[in-house]
Parts: C-alpha cells; structure tokens; sequence
C-alpha cells in the first residue's frame, strides 16, 4: 500500500487505513534519529518548501529536521521575509513559488481554508502545517503516534482534550484522528471556548475540569492564547487557571497511568502547574521527538515511498 | 415603441390574469391585455407561443457599484445583467464611493443610468451620512433626487434610537426604509454561519440570533412609529416567525429573500470556496425550508438577488479575508424556474409575483403589472431551454456565482423595456434605452 493523495490537508478526509500506515511508517523512521549519522538518501533531490505564514518555532524546525534527515533541500519562507507582506496574494506568493519546482509545500496560515486555496491552484504536493482554526494534522498525527507508544493501543482509550477548543486547530484534527481509530474523545473547558453543536463532530462535554479526568486515559490540554481572551470570553487568566489549570492535586482525582499532553508552548502557572508539565505523567516532550518522524513519514510517502 | 406581443401564456398577478393573451404595448405603454388583439400597420410582432409572457421582472437589492467601484461593476455592465436575466428594473443600493447620501450622487446615478442604462433604475438612498450610522441624511433631499426607498445596507443601523428618528423623519416622503438586520456585535466578525460547518472548519460563526434580534428591534420599531420597514435578504427561521407574526398583528413589515438562501446552505462553505461567503451567511437546512416555506405563504414578499459583483482578487483569496457577495442578476430566474417550479416548490405564479408585484407594492414603484397604462416592460420566458451556468459568459463584471456548472432549465427568452425588445436568447440588442 501507498500513499494515494497530492495532498495533506486534514485528518477529516483521511481513511482509518491511511492514519495507520502513516504512524506504522513513523514508527520505522523513528530510528534515524539514533543514528551517528541521521540522514537517508530517500529524498534527495526533491525540494520542500516550508511557507510558514505565521510564527511557528517548533513545527517548522520539526518540518525541516525531517525534510534534511531524508536528504531534501529545504528552504523556509517565513511572514516576515516573505512578500505577501508586500501586498502580493497567498496565490501569487504560491505560483511564484511553484515556478521553482518545489515537490512539496509546506503551509502554516492564520487563516482556515489556506492550504486548500494552495491545494487547488499548484500542481505540487501541499501539506497543511495548521491553517487559522481549522486543522493542524500532522499535530494529531504525533499525538497519536505518541499515545499508541505509550499505551500500546488506540482502539477504547478516553482521551480529553482541555481548553480553546473553539479556536483550536489542535482539537479538530485530534477530534477526528482519535475518533477515526476508535477512541472515545471528551471536550472540556469554559462554554464560551466550545464551540456550537461540537457534539455532531461525535464528542460528549464536560463543563468542570474534575469531571473530564475522572476516568481519562489521556488529559490533552491546550495552549491558551490569553492575550485575547480577558473581556468577554473570560473573566480573567486567574479565574482560568483556577477553574481549568491542571494541578498535581486535581491529577489525584484521575488515573495512574494517566498521559497528559500539550501541544507547545504551555503556559505555565495557566493550562497546567511546572509540576504537572515535568512530572511522570507528562509526554510532552515525546511528542516532539515523535513530531519529527510523523513528518518524515508524511513526506517520505508523499515523495512516493513504500508504505509500512 | 410599439409592440404586439402573442400567443404566450401570459402571467400578471397583479391583474390575477393567467392564460394565453395577447399584450399591446403603443408610445411604450401597455395598451391592452387581451385575445386576438391586432396592431397599427408597421408593429413588430412577437410570437411567443409555448412560452410565458410576464411583467418585466423587478430586482430591489442590487449593488451597481458605480460610482466609485467602476472595476467591480457600473450602471451599463450591471443593467445589461439586468436585461439577460430578466429584469427590466433595478434598485442599487447607497454603498458607493461617494456614497449615495446626498442629491448630487442620486443625480449623477440617475443621469449615467438615462446614458448607459439599459433598464430602469431606481437609487436607494442612505439612512445615515457615510453609511456610518451617526447621523441622519437629508433624507427629504434623496426623496426629492428620485430615490426609492432608504438604506445602509452592508452597514446595519445599530443605534436603535436614531433609526427610530429615520423612521419617523421619513413618513412625509412615504419612502421605506430597508434594514440590512444583523446585530454587530453577535455577528463579531463572523464569515459564515454559526454552526456544525462553522465548528468544523474553524471559521467564526454569525449566529442565526444576529438577524433575529435585529428583526425583532425593527418591527418594534415600525409598531413604535407606524413607518413601514423592509427587511432585506432574510435568512433564518426565527426571522421569517417574526415577520410573520408581525404581518398577522398588521404591522407594516415587508421582506424580501434571495435565490441563494432559497437553494444552498451552510455546507455549501465545507470547500472552502469564496463564492459561498455572503452576508447573511447561507444557513441551515432547517433554515432553508422555513424560507421555501415562507416565499410560497407570502410572508415574504419579494425575491431579490443582493446581486454584489467583485473582482477575482477580492474573492480569489483566504476566505477570511474574502470580501462577501456574490452576483445574482443573471441566474436568480433559472435557478427559481428549476428549482421551484420544476422542482415543484412553487407555482409559476406566485413565482411571478415574487419578482414583479410584490416588489413594486413595496416600493411603489410604476412597474410590476400589465395593466393598461402601465410602462411597456415585459420578461418572456422560455420554461424548457435547458442550459449550463457560465460565469465567463456573463455581462456582469463580477463573476463571482456559486452557481457556475449548474445544468438549468427555464431561462429568460426575452426582455422588454417599454416596447423595445433589448434582449432575446442571450443576444442584448438596441444599445439601451
């Protein structure tokens, strides 16, 4: 089995069987980063291009570790450097781009529905590295990449995902990623940070901390993007915290083997206490490590490589 | 002009005629309505056998753009739209550049459309100076230009007070006032409807609430003051219940509805594609039936297109920062013919009188009927051509539709404005008026 799609634009459109062959290929990738010498010639010759539209530290270097490990040239193309802040389109800036023959584009965008814009006008490969609110799949893809090490399984886990889930892309690939491979998924936080009608998207609810990770094999909290959030969405970052922020003492109340999870970079002192970040149950950093392979895998299958 | 139209079914609600007449047009004016009528010597005859003879079609929701928007549309490219789709008169809103909140920009839109209009065209004017919902404009002034009715469209009027005053200030010039009806501060920067879709892709939401709480404050409005209001492009259920119940009550509330909220909802957005961002946003299904419902009922009174051309790099962008509107005058009748009545939905009648009186009664407006007397304009119709939607092909600037790949049939044969045929099968002829 290969990788049949010119694009990666989210988990939504992805078939169980898809999600599957990109963790299990992630999963065999993952052993060139123990290597004295970490790259393989699988892409040479191929170029990818990572637009990234908005500030973005770790996903990008993530992209780009994993472009260079399989020996693709890698060039970065940042907001700031970039002429769109002359007033030249995204689509200009993408066919611009595409003149160069680039085999795969990269976008991070502030706004939903960018990469598929890039999507349906280039010839290339475009995979989505998070666009506005909408999806962040290769995000989802390490998630679960994680989860499935660390708990040998997919398949009946609970998870709950904590926080902004109205203006999380995080949430939405994650939603559709665990659902897909048969876990059950909870959203919780604040109802002014949910979004309407989430429970079509086949999630329960739960409006206190207490009651989501009772019974939670994994607890994903989100990044709260505080600095426009005080007003009208909440009271104010302490009643927040208060109320949402994952503390060692509210962790007492739920499962030993428990994994928390966030998608970087966590606010400490609000989404979750520096004793719960660097504490046992904490995967955070596993998450990134893994976030490297999922992209090698993505890319290495895109470039036309043999499944696992 | 002089024309002799015959043999077609002919349809003219406002005269409750439906049936296979006859219609005279002398000096541009209808002359008679009848069977076996015969012409002066030298009249062009029409034979319009097999097809549907109606009074021209009236759009009262247009966006002509001119002046000040030249590269998206003017009043020549916008009136040609008209003509192929059927329309042989147009209102076009205030939100120009300059906008039309005085007699000089009245006066100017009037004097291009006697130059380069290829149908009628009646100015709406501004409620408030610059659309920006301070202070009132002169109001009697734009009566006195030639304007129709008032509105800000695009702007809603969110200070309740001073649209209370609009109201009141316009009772002697006996002009509505047309309410774009969505509370600002619900609506929050929102591109498309609150909902499953508005959830799934991370697009902010308009709730169906921003319209119904607007609608709501204008009818209690128009109850305060006993001035009619207008509701422009209704979209939801809760909006239509309102209006309804308003209308039992006798209040003098009136609305109009789009072909796009009659046709697609909020899944349409799920592509990403731009030309599915409009404002009111497409809605529910639920939504959807309430306002099939409604048309038919006659709680709502008029279809309007809220035709809104823009050019590709407005639209060929993320969809956040896409500008809203898509363009409507040369698709609103075949996809209504399709749909509805081919569909069933809708009798070819009530259709009619969607788009000829319903919209004449509410901005007392000359046209709209085929009584004798009555200017000369006529929209005949050939139910059965069957054809695919072609934005490339429009006249319009805009080519921003929805609809494009669209197989249709019933489409608009031919068009008259006081007796001159300026449009048949797709061909404009004559040059305008």
């Amino acid at each position: 089995m290969g990788w049949r799609r010119k694009d990666l634009l989210t988990i939504r459109e992805l078939e169980p069987a898809e999600i599957l062959m990109l963790l299990d290929t992630a999963e065999s990738l993952k052993e060139i980063a123990t290597r004295e010498i970490k790259k393989v010639p699988a892409l040479r010759g191929k170029t990818v291009v990572n637009l990234f539209l908005e500030p973005s530290t770790r996903t990008r270097t993530s992209f780009e570790i994993a472009g260079k490990w399989l020996s693709a040239d890698v060039i970065n193309v940042s907001g700031s450097s970039s002429s769109v802040m002359k007033g030249e389109t995204l689509l200009d800036t993408a066919k611009n781009l595409e003149a160069m023959s680039p085999d795969i584009v990269v976008i991070r965008h502030p706004h939903a529905g960018a990469a598929h814009l890039l999507a349906r006008s280039l010839r290339c490969s475009v995979i989505n590295a998070g666009d506005g609110a909408h999806e962040h799949p290769t995000q989802a893809l390490l998630d679960l990449l994680t989860i499935r090490e660390k708990k040998g399984h997919l398949e009946g886990l609970k998870a709950v995902i904590v926080g902004d889930i109205a203006r999380s892309r995080v949430a939405r690939s994650n939603i559709w990623g665990m659902r897909k491979l048969g876990m059950t998924v909870t959203v919780a936080g604040p109802p002014t940070l949910i979004p309407p009608h989430v429970g079509e998207l086949g999630v329960k609810v739960a409006y206190t901390l207490e009651e989501a990770i009772r019974d939670a094999d994994i607890i994903m909290m989100l990044r709260l993007q505080h600095e426009r959030m005080t007003g009208a969405l909440l009271p104010s970052l302490r009643e927040y915290s208060r109320l949402w922020g994952l503390t060692l003492e509210k962790l007492r109340e739920g499962r030993d083997d428990v994994l928390i999870m966030h998608p970087g970079p966590v606010n400490r002192g609000i989404e979750m206490s520096p004793e719960v970040a660097d504490g046992p149950y904490s995967v955070i950093l596993e998450q990134v490590t893994n976030g490297v392979a999922v992209r090698m895998a993505l890319l290495y299958l895109m470039a036309g490589g043999k499944g696992q | 002009m002089n024309l002799l139209v015959r043999g077609g079914r002919l349809v003219d609600p406002a005269n409750a005629l439906d049936g296979v007449l006859d219609c005279l047009v002398l000096g541009g004016k209808v002359a008679e309505v009848g069977r076996g009528l015969t012409a002066p010597e030298g009249t062009p005859i029409v034979d319009a056998t097999g097809k549907v003879v109606a009074p021209g079609f009236i759009d009262m929701h247009v966006h002509l753009r001119e002046p000040g928007y030249e590269y998206k549309e003017t009043i020549a490219t916008g009136t040609r739209a008209a003509a192929l789709g059927g329309f042989t008169r147009v209102t076009c809103m205030a939100n120009t550049e300059p906008v039309n909140d005085n007699r000089a920009v009245t006066d100017y839109i009037l004097a291009k459309a006697r130059q380069d209009g290829w149908v009628h065209v009646h100015p709406v004017g501004a409620v408030t100076r610059g659309l920006k919902g301070e202070a009132l404009a002169e109001l009697g002034e734009l009566a006195e230009a030639g304007c129709v009715a008032y509105s800000d469209d695009g702007h809603p009027v969110m200070n309740a007070g001073l649209l209370r005053r609009a109201l009141e200030y316009v009772q002697p010039f006996g002009l509505p006032i047309i309410s774009h009806a969505e509370d600002a501060t619900l609506a929050a920067g929102g591109v498309i409807h609150e909902g499953v879709v508005s959830t799934e892709l991370g697009l902010r939401g308009i709730p169906a609430a921003a319209e119904e709480v607007m609608v709501a404050r204008d009818i209690a409005l128009a109850e305060l003051t006993g001035s009619p209001i207008h509701i422009a492009h209704v979209s939801t259920a809760g909006a239509v219940r309102l209006i309804r119940g308003a209308k039992n009550r006798g209040l003098r509330v009136t609305a109009e509805v789009t072909p796009h909220h009659l046709l697609l909802t909020e899944e349409a957005v799920r592509s990403f594609d731009t030309n599915t961002k409009m404002n009111p946003p497409l809605r529910s299904k639920a939504d959807r039936e309430a306002l099939q419902e409604a048309v038919a009922d006659g709680t709502l009174d008029a279809v309007a297109t809220d035709h809104a051309p823009h050019a590709p790099a407005e639209k060929e962008i993320e969809y956040d920062l896409a500008a809203f509107g898509i363009v409507g005058l040369e698709t609103a009748v075949p996809l209504l013919l399709h749909h509805f009545v081919h569909g069933g939905l809708l009798d070819l009648g009530t259709l009619i009188a969607r788009f000829t009186v319903g919209p004449a009664r509410i901005l007392n407006l000359p046209g709209g009927h085929l009584g004798k007397g009555a200017d000369g304009d006529l929209v005949i119709l050939d139910l059965d051509q069957e054809r695919e939607v072609d934005p490339a092909s429009f006249a319009s600037k805009g080519r921003n539709s929805p609809f494009g790949g669209w197989r249709l049939r019933g489409f608009v044969w031919m068009t008259v404005v006081g007796g001159r045929v300026i449009q048949q099968e797709g061909i404009l002829r004559g040059g305008g008026r």
